[in-house]
């Protein structure tokens, strides 16, 4: 109901000029907490040096406009490679999880199956405890992961949360299709691919897009498993010169191609790698935004 | 609900799955030996089977094995000689841990920190929510979820960045304090101000998340309600309590008793990232604690064992909650069919 439109009944009273006023500014302050942080970061990112300066930091009143702050990120540097690194995991972990995630909910939908009851069981089990992470260090080091991007993606490659998601839409499907496709004769694997997945586009998306965005934002477990700084994802990369402020102007950092010519101030560099950060989620999440309910919802509340 | 809860034994197969098609519940029988033979059944699934295999085989590898390796909390672990060659020292690092003022000081914090989560946070999507339902037009309605729902999707080095950038020392506030001659506020590093700065955070970051779950409840309930009541002259406060708040509890009480289950793990990199800033005397939780335990003691086995207390706590204590769910005739984690 919350995504149509509705008119006043006419049982409802109509709500008085303050409390109108009232309702209105608090929606408009919780907007604006959340944006305008947002704002002040990207406009920095797009001020010239004397913007910055004038501004003695942040800036809030736009001051002109520059994109040398972005050159300089992408101009072969460090802050270059850990967005490659970020996307790479990213694009490969999700296609790893979304795989592994699809095809154990379809094997799983089906009640009376051979092993059906124990496999599920072991897959519900872990939502009761976890591993805990000095085993698994140990472990991720035993197999010799440590610095490989595989420690990034196999530890965490399968949420049982979003398995059991998956699994209740599909048996929420209607059964007579698959039912009379089995008896045309198809596989499971050809009613999972040709009449499963397209039914379920939805919570495929939602599914793969907090596959995504886990992988993007990942932080911890770099800083695990990644001894190698050269291999840091973006979310190191924006502690180590942002939250803790470290010089990124200096030295290597920047690419080559920029040396010795002029550069962005730093204030502009740092919240350009904010920006980095945060407009790939951005982007995506309005797109599958409509889903939302519906795979949270049957996940949480359906139970 | 009652009849529900009062039901028969756990049936773990139903859990978080809607209930099955009839058809699937009347086929039980075939298990007890009436139905296809093991070879027939081997046959029809084994596709299934397979592509259950890669997401059970990661999660055996990367659950299963490691929680086993639980058990170097009860050796003296060292990695040349790994868990066959260490020796037991059986609970030695448990009564180590006991004595440690470090671990209870990081065993309070946690607790504040998810009393104060329950406090102040808990409700603010439950208002935001009863608020977002009220805007009659259908755009701006949409346009406001997308803006509160954006931050979730923020990672936490992130959100730390953000508001260090807002209310830091050298940040926005700050810089416009001294614009107007007053002296800087850092925030962001005053142990007195930490529980205000995580509260706050976590409100910002989720609050907005937090209300899909009763946006959702709250389209469910029934408008004929409100108009029955409104007819017999209840005004819109009255209808709010009368009904929207009871239309709301089931999930209320729900997600109350999971937050309690759920109550050791506050969070874990949000603290981290803090954790210079504010001092560890307000800011180490228990998986900071494992973590830097480890880190600077080099004693794996210290830390396997503070994780592993950890977890067994948190287990007995979701199972308390979905215990206590099901006694209220709410479904839990995993429902009684």
């Amino acid at each position: 109901m919350s995504t149509l439109s509705r008119s006043r009944p006419v049982w409802a009273e109509r709500p008085s000029l303050p409390a109108r006023a009232a309702k209105n500014t608090v929606l408009a302050a919780v907007a604006a907490v959340v944006l305008l942080p947002i704002y002040v970061v990207v406009l920095t990112s797009l001020s010239p040096a004397s913007a910055v300066t004038a501004a003695g930091g942040l800036v809030v009143v736009p001051g002109g406009i520059s994109f040398q702050a972005y050159a300089d990120l992408f101009s072969g540097g460090v802050v270059t490679r850990a967005v490659l690194v970020s996307l790479g995991v990213t694009a490969a972990g999700t296609l790893v999880s979304l795989t592994a995630t699809v095809l154990a909910a379809y094997g799983l939908s089906r009640p009376g199956s051979l092993l059906h009851r124990p496999l599920l069981f072991a897959v519900l089990l872990t939502f009761l405890f976890a591993p805990g992470m000095i085993p698994l260090y140990l472990l991720v080091s035993d197999l010799g992961m440590i610095d490989s991007y595989a420690a990034l993606i196999l530890p965490t490659a399968v949420n049982a949360f979003n398995l059991v998601v998956m699994r209740a839409f599909f048996m929420n499907l209607p059964g007579e299709i698959a039912d009379s496709a089995r008896i045309d004769g198809a596989g499971e694997w050809t009613i999972l691919l040709r009449l499963v997945l397209p039914m379920s586009k939805g919570v495929t998306a939602v599914v793969g897009l907090f596959y995504a965005v886990g992988y993007w934002n990942a932080f911890f477990n770099a800083i695990l498993y990644l001894n190698d700084n050269a291999r840091w994802p973006l979310q190191l990369i924006l502690r180590q010169y942002v939250q803790q402020g470290q010089q990124l102007n200096s030295g290597s950092l920047i690419g080559d191609a920029v040396q010795g010519t002029a550069s962005a101030p730093n204030l502009a560099v740092q919240m350009a790698i904010v920006v980095v950060a945060l407009v790939p989620v951005t982007l995506i999440y309005p797109l599958v935004q409509k889903h939302f309910t519906k795979g949270v919802i049957i996940g949480a509340v359906k139970g | 609900m009652t009849e529900r809860a009062a039901a028969t034994a756990p049936s773990p197969d139903r859990a978080l799955a809607p209930p099955p098609r009839r058809r699937d519940r009347s086929g039980r029988g075939r298990r007890s030996g009436r139905g296809p033979s093991l070879r027939a059944r081997w046959l029809r699934d084994r596709s299934l089977l397979l592509m259950t295999l890669p997401a059970i085989g990661l999660l055996a590898v990367f659950h299963y094995v490691p929680t086993f390796g639980n058990i170097i909390a009860f050796q003296q672990y060292n990695p040349w000689d790994g868990v066959a060659g260490s020796p037991w020292v059986g609970l030695y690092q448990f009564e180590r841990l006991f004595t440690d003022p470090r671990f209870w000081n990081a065993v309070g914090n946690t607790l504040v920190i998810a009393a104060v989560q329950l406090v102040f946070f808990f409700p603010v999507p439950i208002a935001l929510a009863i608020l977002l339902d009220s805007v009659l037009a259908r755009r701006v309605r949409l346009v406001l979820q997308s803006i509160v729902y954006m931050p979730h999707f923020f990672s936490w080095v992130l959100v730390v960045t953000l508001f260090q950038q807002i209310l830091g020392g050298a940040g926005l506030v700050s810089q416009a304090l001294r614009g107007a001659g007053y002296a800087p506020l850092d925030i962001m590093a005053s142990p007195d101000a930490f529980l205000l700065v995580v509260t706050s955070q976590m409100v910002w970051k989720d609050a907005g998340w937090g209300t899909i779950i009763f946006l959702a409840a709250l389209a469910a309930i029934d408008q004929n309600l409100y108009e029955s009541a409104a007819v017999d002259g209840a005004n819109r406060w009255r209808r709010m309590w009368h009904i929207t708040l009871p239309g709301l509890r089931p999930v209320i009480v729900l997600l109350l008793i999971l937050k309690l289950g759920d109550i050791l793990n506050v969070g874990f990199e949000q603290f981290y990232l803090q954790r210079d800033a504010f001092g560890s005397g307000v800011s180490e939780v228990m998986d900071t604690y494992v973590y830097h335990q480890t880190l600077v003691t080099g004693n794996f086995s210290a830390g396997a064992a503070a994780g592993l207390l950890k977890g067994a706590v948190g287990l007995v204590l979701i199972l308390v909650a979905n215990k206590t769910a099901h006694l209220m005739g709410e479904h839990g984690v995993y429902r009684r069919s």
